[in-house]
């Protein structure tokens, strides 16, 4: 059976660890790394845009020496003619050695999974799960803080169809010392289960309302996008979607070590004003989550260098 | 009320009151050809009151299905009259294509004959979840 990331639970810290590792001595190192890939093919099977991920999946195969395929939108492949995932996989793993999936459907890389001979890797599932982003930011939190333990970690916008913030927060809760707060509207409070995981394992939060009351006692800013595609109702969406925009007035109530993230892309929930400050490090984050991609297509096809 | 006392198969005992008829359904007890009882409302010291169905023929009998629908029944397995194990029933750990996930955005909604999975998550709360989309069911 084939090795496959479907959700940031299929690691281990110290697996973690271990490609946060790997990540920074391909930064440091990228002559040593540039050809250990060759001869393999990645495939991106992308149901849903896509700018960064698939983007950054391709460029990190190509930094390593391989080569990729694939298509970037559901109506671009036999989807379109009533196809399953799980036969589409089938067909794509005779010609590749890997497959990154992301598809509107939650669960569909686990679906995906069941039948496929080669390594699938999630590259988001809806409001699901995406645990690349996740070890992007992962890496970026210990590049910019130095490290993953004592941290107030504040995730801010739609929580409750964010995938990176549930990801993030599985993620978040095996380092020591982490205390959640988690500010969003009630109508896109994190999903029930996720709050039951959290009580039952003894992870630390507060659920609030207002960014402003809390942004000066945190470490790390989370923000999200309130996503479109995730309503059903338009209404909805357009009575949440500017419910949390951080300015440079917010800024200036936070600390001055304060690592601002941001999965990206933003609509408008961070004003262009704050890319200046030397807090704000989502662009960094997109940088370190190819070098993370790197990292983990090297573990799960199994290449040494 | 006079019901035979069976030969060879089992008698499923300690069903919640009123669930003998779900179970009747799922093990699609209507198929058989054989004595099947089904015994409503039993006077029960612990239960109050319980259901027990007696099969007179020795079936594939599917315990996790039986553990889900009720996990607190016993199973008594009987040949020749004579009764030669009593089984226990817990929750089963895993589920294969008893419910349905209800989440719209899951892949089960869309994908052809992609199994319906769901796996125990919570014992105490007696709580499933989908394997592919990890909701609750409800």
């Amino acid at each position: 059976m084939p090795r496959h990331l479907l959700d940031i639970r299929n690691l281990s810290t110290d697996e973690i660890d271990e490609l946060m590792d790997r990540a920074d001595d391909i930064i440091a190192n990228p002559q040593k790394y540039a050809d250990c890939m060759r001869g393999k093919k990645l495939a991106t099977l992308f149901y849903e845009a896509s700018t960064r991920t698939r983007l950054s999946f391709e460029a990190a195969m190509m930094e390593l020496g391989g080569n990729v395929l694939g298509f970037s939108a559901a109506d671009s492949s036999s989807a379109s003619k009533g196809e399953s995932v799980s036969d589409t996989v089938r067909t794509v793993a005779c010609y590749a050695d890997a497959i990154a999936m992301r598809h509107p459907k939650e669960g569909a890389p686990t679906a995906a999974a069941q039948v496929c001979p080669v390594p699938i890797i999630n590259a988001g599932d809806g409001g699901h799960n995406h645990p690349t982003q996740t070890l992007a930011d992962l890496l970026t939190i210990r590049r910019e803080k130095g490290r993953l333990n004592q941290l107030v970690v504040g995730m801010c916008g739609d929580l409750q169809f964010g995938r990176t913030v549930h990801s993030l927060i599985d993620a978040m809760s095996r380092y020591k010392s982490i205390r959640f707060v988690l500010i969003s509207p009630k109508e896109l409070r994190i999903p029930d289960y996720l709050r039951e995981d959290m009580t039952a394992e003894g992870v630390t939060f507060t659920e609030v309302e207002k960014l402003e009351d809390v942004i000066g006692t945190l470490d790390i800013l989370y923000m999200t996008r309130v996503q479109r595609e995730r309503f059903f109702n338009e209404e909805d969406y357009v009575r949440l979607k500017d419910s949390y925009i951080l300015d440079v007035a917010k800024m200036q109530l936070a600390r001055q070590d304060l690592c601002v993230m941001h999965p990206l892309p933003r609509v408008n929930e961070i004003s262009k004003a704050v890319d200046s400050d030397p807090r704000a490090a989502y662009f960094k984050q997109v940088a370190y989550g190819k070098f993370m991609r790197e990292a983990l297509l090297m573990k799960l096809l199994e290449v040494e260098v | 009320m006079n019901i035979d006392s069976i030969q060879n198969g089992y008698v499923i005992d300690h069903i919640h009151a009123g669930l003998s008829m779900e179970i009747y359904r799922y093990l699609k007890l209507d198929k058989l050809d054989c004595s099947v009882a089904i015994i409503k409302n039993v006077k029960s010291k612990n239960m109050g009151k319980k259901d027990i169905i007696k099969i007179d023929r020795e079936i594939p009998l599917d315990l996790e299905l039986l553990g889900y629908i009720d996990p607190g029944i016993t199973v008594n397995i009987i040949r020749n009259g004579e009764r030669i194990e009593k089984k226990h029933l817990k929750l089963p750990a895993k589920v294969i294509n008893v419910m349905k996930c209800k989440n719209p955005r899951c892949i089960t909604q869309s994908e052809q004959e992609l199994e319906q999975i769901f796996f125990l998550a919570d014992r105490e709360k007696q709580a499933y979840r989908c394997f592919y989309c990890e909701a609750k069911h409800k």
